[in-house]
């Protein structure tokens, strides 16, 4: 029982682990690209549609990851070639995503989805407990936790990263240093968006196998929240999607149980709580507003025209 | 080729006024190109998706009431972006509202009074403002950001409606459809005109637009909005305090939007039911942008893209073609203003691999 539920959590918690990794390296980058619900329900159309019309699931994945990047270079034009308000610009990356989405998906309405088959290690597979949870998962949760581990590594231990970094807290600095800031932030977009498509894949591959309209259900936005929960920290942003993950699923759970003991809750009122937990989390994360200033990168969402 | 951006030395007045036509002169390529794409003759789509609308007077009226709630809730919106407070959870106070502002006629069906239906208005925009009060104290009590919170709130209020439609509220002679009662007579929005279903939303909206229009051009309270918003350091030195601002921008907006909600409701629905909106709250953040924050501009933007809903309903009767094109417009539409607004503060150079960068020195 626990072991079912817990696979159930890793499912759901993936996509928000892999949107929130990607939004975190855009932010990084000091860029606030709030279009994550957008790219992610373009990656998913795009990886469903895909699969479908070629069979294979591997290919549906690299639409996704090729739909969202494509998507978000958009974004890039936008914010940083004619240096429009990035927090009006993510808006319309949101809103234009949902419609476009539903066209590219619309003559697939219904029709069974092609799943994701697990890769499974063998001997590592085998070991009681973990070997089920850990080593008989699918391609994209393996690469969810290998960009955890490579985000923090490229962050935090590699030069390129430093000056990502560098770029996010002042990009005039960055600039005066020679570093390329507006090339860098196209690729911190860009890999965003590919991160947020890839997550979209997941949801139209694997966690629910078909095309319904606006499937991603807000998770781009609880994405968003998780970078600001996560302190822009990689390792954090693995505990806060699986934190959410679980609130997610303990819905579900929560309301099967009620239901056997006969309490009666409302199925919108359990539906409700992975969206207010959002808002308390967020209110424990940012009430200290020291620790938020020291976290937060200190050029993020501002636009930037160099001077030449 | 690259592009380069100089600052102009003051705002173009030009292009302030060209930028919208601009935007909305792309859409408009820009959907001809995609009906192409989509086997339709793009000018007959064209043609039925924005004109054939306006018309036949029937339509005429529709379109003031799809108007009515994007104009209430984008003058709203502009006061709270112009003021950089970043609420995108009108939909949710538009919900509220219209949950708020139907306790009477829900509760209460036999009450037969002309007071009923201000004092539903008053409860929608108390609810509203209620609403977007939630964002406004964690923003100034926690620091909480206020874009991700209004947003989560929208979806609670959303799942809160339908679970009220669906078990509280629910006419036990509905033949189970999850809805509420039919409003009594006293608590239905009246129209206009008696040629059709226009009703007094409409009425509010403008009159809303003209009251912030005036406010941010002659008030002293429009100028603190538009000061707070372009830097909070220069305006606390003129003794404007942000925090207040937080409170004022969001409850008003909140307020519009609740108004909004309660009179969709009363006006156009006649009862309560899950889906009130066809995402109102969200396509307001559009009419807000390319009615360049300005409330008489946002009249005009309001009208556009309430077009754009009717003719997606239009065209997918007429030329067959599915209704979430007219989402797709809406984005187009919204990506193409915040473009064309570059011009109004740079002037933007095209880079040619073989010209000199010297060239490019102002």
């Amino acid at each position: 029982m626990f072991e079912a539920i817990l696979l159930t959590v890793i499912t759901a918690s993936t996509p928000l682990v892999l949107a929130a990794l990607g939004e975190l390296v855009t932010e990084r980058s000091g860029v606030l690209n709030l279009g994550v619900e957008g790219m992610m329900i373009m990656g998913a159309a795009c990886a469903f549609v895909a699969a479908q019309l070629t069979g294979s699931p591997y290919i549906g994945i690299l639409a996704g990851i090729l739909g969202g990047g494509i998507f978000s270079l958009l974004f890039g034009f936008l914010t940083l070639t004619l240096v429009a308000n990035q927090v009006a610009t993510g808006l319309a990356l949101t809103i234009l995503g949902l419609g476009l989405s539903g066209q590219i998906g619309e003559a697939f309405v219904g029709q069974p989805g092609i799943k994701l088959q697990p890769i499974v290690f063998p001997l590592l597979s085998d070991i009681p407990f973990f070997g089920r949870v850990l080593f008989r998962q699918d391609l994209i949760f393996y690469v969810s936790i290998a960009l955890v581990v490579g985000i923090n590594w490229f962050l935090f231990r590699s030069r390129t990263g430093l000056k990502l970094r560098a770029i996010g807290d002042s990009h005039a600095s960055a600039h005066a240093l020679g570093i390329n800031v507006i090339r860098t932030r196209y690729l911190a977009v860009m890999f965003g968006g590919a991160c947020a498509g890839l997550a979209g894949a997941q949801l139209s591959l694997v966690y629910t196998p078909q095309w319904v309209e606006n499937m991603s259900a807000g998770r781009g936005w609880i994405a968003l929240a998780l970078v600001v929960f996560a302190s822009w920290r990689p390792w954090r942003i693995l505990a806060g999607g699986y934190l959410f993950g679980a609130v997610g699923i303990g819905q579900l759970h929560a309301q099967i149980v009620a239901q056997n003991l006969g309490i009666v809750i409302p199925s919108q009122f359990l539906s409700a709580l992975p969206y207010a937990a959002t808002i308390v989390v967020l209110i424990i994360i940012s009430h200290n507003r020291r620790t938020t200033l020291i976290n937060t990168p200190a050029s993020l969402g501002k636009p930037f025209v160099p001077d030449r | 080729m690259r592009i380069e951006l100089q600052k102009r030395a003051r705002v173009s007045t030009l292009f302030s006024i060209l930028s919208p036509l601009l935007a909305l002169a792309l859409t408009l390529l820009f959907g001809a190109i995609m009906f192409w794409l989509l086997g339709k003759n793009p000018v007959s789509a064209l043609y039925s998706f924005f004109i054939e609308p306006l018309l036949e007077v029937w339509s005429l009226h529709e379109l003031a009431i799809k108007a009515a709630p994007l104009i209430l809730i984008a003058v709203g919106l502009s006061v709270c972006y112009r003021s950089n407070n970043w609420n995108i959870g009108a939909e949710g106070q538009f919900t509220i509202g219209a949950i708020t502002g139907s306790i009477l006629p829900v509760m209460y069906p036999a009450w037969h009074s002309p007071l009923i239906l201000p004092l539903m208005l008053i409860l929608g925009m108390i609810g509203g403002a209620l609403y977007a009060g939630i964002p406004a104290l964690l923003k100034t009590r926690f620091n909480t950001n206020e874009i991700l919170t209004s947003l989560m709130l929208v979806y609670i209020a959303q799942l809160y409606l339908d679970w009220l439609v669906r078990g509280p509220w629910r006419d036990p002679q509905g033949y189970n459809f999850p809805q509420t009662k039919g409003f009594q007579i006293e608590a239905v929005l009246p129209e206009i005109l008696s040629s059709g279903r226009a009703h007094w939303a409409f009425i509010f909206a403008i009159v809303a637009a003209v009251a912030l229009w005036f406010m941010m051009r002659f008030m002293l309270k429009g100028f603190e909005v538009s000061v707070l918003g372009q830097s909070e350091r220069a305006g606390r030195f003129a003794g404007f305090s942000a925090r207040r601002m937080v409170w004022f921008s969001m409850l008003l907006s909140g307020a519009l939007a609740g108004l909004a909600g309660i009179s969709e409701v009363s006006g156009s629905i006649g009862h309560v039911q899950p889906v009130i909106s066809p995402g109102y709250g969200f396509t307001a953040i559009i009419v807000a942008f390319l009615g360049r924050l300005n409330p008489l501009g946002i009249i005009a933007s309001g009208l556009v893209l309430a077009l754009t809903y009717l003719g997606g309903e239009a065209a997918q009767l007429s030329i067959g073609i599915s209704d979430k094109v007219s989402r797709v417009f809406q984005g187009l539409l919204l990506f193409f203003v915040l473009s064309c607004d570059t011009l109004i503060h740079y002037r933007v150079r095209l880079i040619f691999a073989g010209t000199k960068t010297a060239e490019a020195k102002g």
